[in-house]
């Protein structure tokens, strides 16, 4: 059943993910374009409207799978699953996270899943590259790396970087920048 | 059960999800309006070590601080009305998009400014992996660990739950309890 299928894989994600943000691409990716719910350029697609609209990247994204998966119930469902294990959580370990966060075992777990976690996010991003970059744009009769899009990909890298420019600016400079270059 | 607190969390989250982007640290600055100054359910310092904490528990870091304050101030029933708040604007704005979105998905102007977005999120998130990996790898140890969970990833098929599972596995085993034991091999000398 679609909505069981999409509680369990949106409690997993919300369980394995630790940091936030794009730390949470990596058990996305597997858990949803493998499963074939989006294919890979719509998975990131998503991230983009996810990063452009109000609220949590994360949420966004559960909420537009689940749409796209069961309609209205089936975004209510992903956005529920994945808050699911953070209030289970929190609730249960609230006191015993303020008095022992400063303990060593705890720092000890932390200080090696986030370079785990840095790792994954690298690997996400080659990924997302092989889409990008090597799936032809509309109407190219090549396939190949696009160079266009590396260029886009690049000059984005860049501004986020080393110029601190805002995401949603990057995101919205590129989409202009599409649509001149790729008219071409 | 006190109804206008609840309404006041439900509410004081509805407007941090609604007027932030992006996500992460973008929100502190909206947590930091709403939860210390308009409200005073905790102050400047606290909120710092709430958002460390949330950043450090499984979840989504918005939410997670949506949910400790919630339920610092109200209880369970208060962690669910701030969740229910921070999630709401995301159900709303995401569905609206997403019905027009799926309709225009396939017009050609569309493919070609989702080709130039596509392009920038490779960046953006090559940027992510840069940053984090900058705050996260302290030695050699965090470097294989961090070279490892990526090689991982691209030539195996191993999910990264497992992965983030096991580097925390092996953290605890080099950061912890490798000192124990060197210590108790120093003390039997």
């Amino acid at each position: 059943m679609i909505y069981l299928e999409l509680l369990l894989t949106f409690f997993k994600i919300g369980l394995f993910t630790v940091g936030g943000g794009y730390a949470m691409l990596p058990i996305m990716q597997d858990e949803i374009v493998k499963r074939q719910w989006l294919r890979a350029d719509e998975f990131i697609d998503i991230i983009a409207i996810a990063e452009m609209t109000p609220g949590a990247i994360a949420v966004n994204t559960a909420t537009f799978v689940g749409f796209r998966m069961a309609g209205v119930l089936g975004s209510v469902t992903a956005t529920a699953a994945i808050a699911l294990p953070s209030l289970f959580i929190i609730i249960m370990l609230a006191a015993f996270w303020e008095r022992h966060r400063e303990h060593s075992w705890m720092k000890g777990l932390f200080s090696g899943i986030r370079p785990a976690v840095a790792g994954l996010i690298a690997a996400a991003a080659f990924f997302i590259g092989r889409t990008a970059l090597l799936m032809p744009p509309p109407d190219a009769a090549s396939s190949g790396l696009d160079i266009r899009s590396a260029a886009i990909a690049l000059a984005a890298f860049c501004a986020v970087r080393f110029f601190r420019v805002n995401p949603i600016r990057t995101i919205a400079v590129s989409a202009v920048v599409g649509l001149v270059v790729f008219s071409f | 059960m006190d109804f206008a607190l609840l309404w006041q969390l439900f509410i004081a989250f509805f407007r941090i999800g609604l007027f932030t982007f992006g996500g992460g640290y973008a929100m502190l600055p909206f947590f930091e309006k709403e939860v210390v100054e308009r409200f005073g359910w905790a102050s400047r310092d606290e909120m710092i070590d709430i958002y460390a904490l949330a950043q450090s528990v499984p979840g989504v870091i918005a939410l997670n601080t949506a949910i400790f304050l919630g339920n610092r101030k109200a209880g369970p029933i208060g962690a669910i009305a701030a969740a229910c708040g921070m999630i709401a604007p995301s159900l709303i704005v995401i569905i609206t998009i997403a019905v027009f979105f799926l309709q225009i998905q396939s017009n050609l102007i569309v493919l070609r400014i989702f080709s130039g977005i596509r392009a920038a999120v490779v960046g953006l998130v090559a940027a992510a992996a840069v940053k984090i990996g900058l705050s996260s790898l302290r030695d050699g140890f965090g470097v294989m660990l961090a070279l490892a969970a990526m090689g991982l990833s691209l030539f195996t098929d191993l999910h990264a739950a497992w992965v983030i599972l096991g580097g925390g596995g092996l953290g605890f085993g080099f950061y912890v309890l490798l000192p124990l034991l060197r210590a108790q091999g120093e003390v039997n000398e």
